[in-house]
């Protein structure tokens, strides 16, 4: 009696954890760790700390657990390495108070991405262009994305095929360099290549 | 007179309403045109249903909005949204990208998307940055809001 239960036990738990949901929180490569909020028909949590989780019932039941680097590649190694690579970018600086000539360093940037594009499958290139301050939200969305249309042309003439980029026009937004509005800066003048 | 400015007006009316009808037409077709993300990693066997058709995926596939994603035994499938999400679905899973738009200038935009069974990896992406509110996991009983992360979310078999 006492050994069927013994093996019985085991079975139970199983059924159980079967049924259960679970979120795991990762930090991100530099350490980084955000936020979710689960929330299900009886209770709501928040995971904010790296290898947190929740466990939830099928009845909502939500119960919090910390996990570690070890178990989550033991049980998701192959989901987790499953995930895309991440996008990188460069950055492409205009000749001073031109939309159309690069910066000598240019060669070698383009040089860059060829490299990153051989090291990916299906790489799709975005580029974005950005302004400073200076003129308003619309022309500056504009000119943002004449810039990036320039570097999509230039990219296309060392070979890169224009169906795989996507030129984009982030107008003021993002500076690389915080302004007042209506500040010059030449450091915001960029257009940035994200290869993803 | 006023017969004729009434008749105007509704003429007005009606060319608008064909306008306005017209334009979300386009916006439809276009919106519909447009993917949601592309297929970045494969292994073994995963499948795309869209429209009452199932699709082998392939590495460079598009990913559409209302897509089905479903893998098989000791299969994955990797894929990057237009906003830099980055998903990954292990084996035996089924995702479903309920809703996804995205500006690419402001980076106003919508994702919605539902784990039906099995793994699913998370890297957030533009969307979770500038519009937290605007991004939603779910499984078939929980949500998930999230605040600029990445997790895991574990389904089970599913229902």
């Amino acid at each position: 009696m006492k050994k069927r239960l013994a093996f019985a036990m085991p079975a139970l738990l199983m059924l159980c954890a079967c049924a259960q949901q679970r979120v795991v929180l990762l930090p991100a490569p530099d350490g980084k760790v955000g936020a979710v909020e689960v929330s299900s028909a009886t209770g709501h949590q928040r995971v904010d700390t790296a290898y947190g989780g929740v466990a939830v019932s099928q009845q909502g039941q939500i119960s919090s657990f910390t996990t570690d680097p070890a178990s989550v590649e033991r049980q998701y190694g192959a989901l987790l390495a499953a995930r895309p690579p991440r996008p990188v970018s460069f950055i492409v600086h205009f000749q001073s108070g031109s939309s159309t000539e690069f910066t000598p360093d240019s060669a070698a940037v383009v040089q860059q991405i060829l490299q990153e594009l051989g090291r990916r499958a299906a790489p799709e290139l975005i580029v974005t262009g950005y302004t400073d301050a200076v003129g308003t939200d619309d022309l500056n969305d504009h000119l943002s994305l004449q810039r990036a249309q320039t570097v999509v042309e230039f990219l296309s003439h060392h070979g890169i095929a224009a169906s795989q980029m996507q030129a984009v026009g982030r107008g003021k937004r993002d500076p690389a360099v915080q302004t007042a509005n209506a500040v010059a800066e030449q450091a915001n003048r960029r257009v940035e290549v994200t290869i993803r | 007179m006023l017969e004729d400015r009434v008749s105007h007006a509704s003429l007005y009316t009606v060319t608008g309403l064909i306008a306005g009808v017209a334009m979300t037409l386009l916006c439809a077709a276009t919106a519909h045109a447009e993917s949601a993300g592309m297929v970045k990693t494969l292994k073994g066997q995963a499948n795309i249903a869209r429209a009452g058709q199932i699709l082998p995926a392939q590495i460079g596939d598009p990913v559409m909005e209302g897509d089905q994603i479903s893998t098989g035994a000791d299969s994955s499938i990797g894929i990057t949204l237009r906003d830099d999400t980055m998903l990954a679905a292990g084996a035996h899973s089924a995702l479903l990208i309920k809703r996804f738009a995205f500006n690419p200038t402001t980076h106003d935009g919508q994702l919605d998307s539902s784990v039906k069974r099995g793994t699913l990896a998370v890297i957030s992406g533009k969307i979770a940055k500038t519009h937290p509110d605007a991004v939603q996991f779910s499984t078939n009983s929980i949500t998930l809001g999230v605040r600029g992360t990445e997790f895991i979310i574990d389904a089970g078999d599913g229902p």
